[in-house]
């Protein structure tokens, strides 16, 4: 186990990034991007379309491995591990244009998620074995829990694809949180939702940070969720940091202003 | 009563065979007919199989006869040196089953590590290619080895009237296995996978091991349906587990419904009933049309499975509104 990281104050790093660069061709989409996030934290990632969010993201999870910098998680050096393994670390991430199991019910999809957590071979589950009885039951209430926790139990039997769009952001917000993660990163959570959905989203957004004890990094345009519950800011230019620091004081920020509205 | 729902297919097949058994015994079944059901219980086998990669793991394989071939000659040439030993009976059987279904697993195995690399049609075509390349390979073996061209002949064979019935024991042994694999953690894992990959990833599924998984299992069934198939002939070629052989099983299995095990199913036994009645019915000069009917029908089944007009027209006139029509009237 690697040595935890903690800050001046004495408060448990969770994510550090360390001079994350990435270069596409001649193209730099990350460029020396330096993120702390404390445990506990709900910490927000801005920034004009294109400036390199979602290949942050990317970079944190293992699709894409940085061409200098390195990633940590509590300590851990995770730079370059596969998604599967980062998973298993503990990010869990959701998807910008939703990526849900489109065939498999609701609660099927939870239990994909959750099937890390409870080992059960495949010569058990073909023979029936005991262990494979009891897993299922308990994915089954573990998954139902879960949805409940979103709202989305009474939708648990229908088709992941046949929920509406609010829903189904809410189902990979579960299906995240159902590997167990330590750090959930939320890509654009409200996009192409209505007023009363993203209120909603920051209800339950509050709620299970408060209730599973998680830390939370997301990206969003929408600025009346950022303000609302952000605690901490990053925001991203042409794939450098603009500014970091309190949400006021980030989003109060002449040059923030200038790279969203223009001059 | 879901345990029942379950496995209805099973208890369906069971009550089928002994029905059929208990026939045989009071020596009703014709020979032709023995003979047809070992075809459809191969079909079935070969079907469900493949249906494991093709609509729960999603990838396009068409090299399922390669499987299937591998299975004949090693499980075939296995018999053929143990029926000396160990004579014409069950213990031969089931060793050639194991290592017919070994060696096509292993084969399988092979085939598994380019589909973690290539997706949709290259994988199609790399499955294709090794279809191809068993045959070629088994097709100029030496004469005392595998037989080369004129192919692996003397092979045991059971009593005609009642070998359909181990034949069907196989498809019990496939569904039981197939099914639960499916109805598992993992079932969910490989339908993850198929619907989306990146996700599943991210979810922290081991796309590896599951892909492998999949292609594994499936290819030690189509090896038994393979062992099968040469307990069934005295002689065989490698010449008809060509790609045309691997189509007809991936014909059964999108006929039948991607992801549908009874679908694969019914439409094995009605693909192979449809291709035995037509050989039948269509003999001398009419010979030539049996493809072609065989096409069209297929055709026929596909657009009545699909279109939308007959999708409503199923929608308002099943069954099940039927007997819902009947009770509300009483």
């Amino acid at each position: 186990m690697a040595e935890k990281i903690f800050d001046a104050d004495g408060n448990e790093i969770i994510l550090k990034t360390d001079h994350l660069c990435i270069q596409f061709g001649g193209l730099k989409a990350v460029n020396d991007v330096n993120l702390e996030i404390k445990k506990g934290e709900l910490y927000g990632l801005i920034g004009p379309n294109g400036a390199g969010k979602t290949t942050v993201f990317n970079i944190l999870t293992g699709v894409y491995k940085p061409t200098s910098g390195r990633v940590y998680l509590s300590g851990e050096d995770i730079t370059g591990k596969s998604p599967m393994d980062v998973n298993k670390k503990g990010i869990a991430r959701t998807f910008q244009n939703i990526r849900l199991f489109s065939n498999l019910t609701v609660l099927e999809n939870v239990m994909v998620g959750l099937s890390n957590q409870i080992p059960c071979s495949v010569f058990e589950s073909v023979f029936r074995l005991p262990r494979h009885k009891k897993s299922e039951k308990e994915y089954t209430e573990r998954a139902h829990e879960l949805l409940k926790v979103f709202g989305l139990d009474e939708f648990a039997d229908y088709l992941a694809s046949n929920l509406p769009y609010g829903k189904q952001r809410k189902l990979e917000i579960a299906r995240a949180m159902a590997t167990n993660p330590t750090l959930l990163l939320l890509d654009e959570p409200a996009a192409g939702m209505n007023p009363n959905e993203t209120q909603e989203l920051m209800d339950d957004i509050t709620f299970i940070r408060k209730n599973f004890g998680i830390t939370i990094l997301l990206i969003e345009h929408d600025m009346k969720l950022v303000s609302g519950i952000c605690e901490k800011l990053t925001v991203l230019n042409f794939g450098t940091e603009l500014a970091k620091g309190n949400t006021s004081d980030v989003l109060a920020d002449a040059e923030v202003v200038r790279a969203y509205l223009g001059e | 009563m879901g345990k029942f729902k379950n496995n209805i297919n099973c208890i369906a097949i069971a009550a089928f065979t002994v029905i059929f058994a208990v026939l045989s015994l009071l020596g009703v079944v014709k020979a032709s007919t023995a003979n047809l059901l070992e075809d459809i219980a191969i079909k079935i086998i070969l079907a469900v199989s493949l249906s494991l990669v093709v609509g729960f793991l999603g990838e396009l394989s068409l090299g399922h006869a390669g499987f299937m071939c591998v299975g004949a000659y090693l499980g075939g040439k296995m018999s053929v040196i143990l029926v000396e030993p160990l004579g014409n009976g069950f213990l031969t059987l089931i060793v050639s089953l194991l290592v017919g279904a070994l060696c096509a697993a292993a084969c399988g195995f092979l085939i598994g590590l380019p589909a973690l690399r290539l997706r949709g049609d290259y994988l199609a075509i790399t499955t294709l290619a090794f279809g191809e390349i068993v045959k070629t390979i088994f097709m100029n073996t030496s004469k005392e080895s595998f037989g080369g061209p004129e192919g692996l002949t003397d092979t045991p064979r059971f009593d005609k009237n009642y070998f359909y019935i181990v034949c069907f024991v196989m498809v019990l042994v496939t569904l039981f296995v197939i099914q639960n694999l499916i109805r598992s953690k993992h079932g969910r894992a490989l339908k993850a996978i198929r619907d989306n990959e990146i996700a599943a990833r991210a979810t922290g599924i081991n796309i590896t091991n599951y892909k492998l998984l999949g292609f594994v299992i499936s290819a030690a069934f189509a090896g038994i349906a393979g062992v099968l198939f040469s307990f069934t002939k005295t002689n065989f070629s490698s010449q008809m587990f060509d790609y045309n052989y691997s189509i007809e099983i991936l014909v059964i299995v999108v006929l039948g419904g991607m992801g549908s095990i009874n679908g694969s199913i019914i439409a094995a036994v009605l693909v192979t009933f449809l291709n035995r009645y037509l050989a039948n019915i269509l003999t001398g000069n009419l010979a030539v049309l049996k493809d072609l009917i065989y096409a069209l029908v297929l055709i026929a089944i596909v657009i009545y499975n699909n279109a939308p007009a007959f999708a409503d027209f199923r929608e308002k006139h099943n069954a099940r509104k039927l007997i819902e029509k009947v009770k509300g009237g009483s």
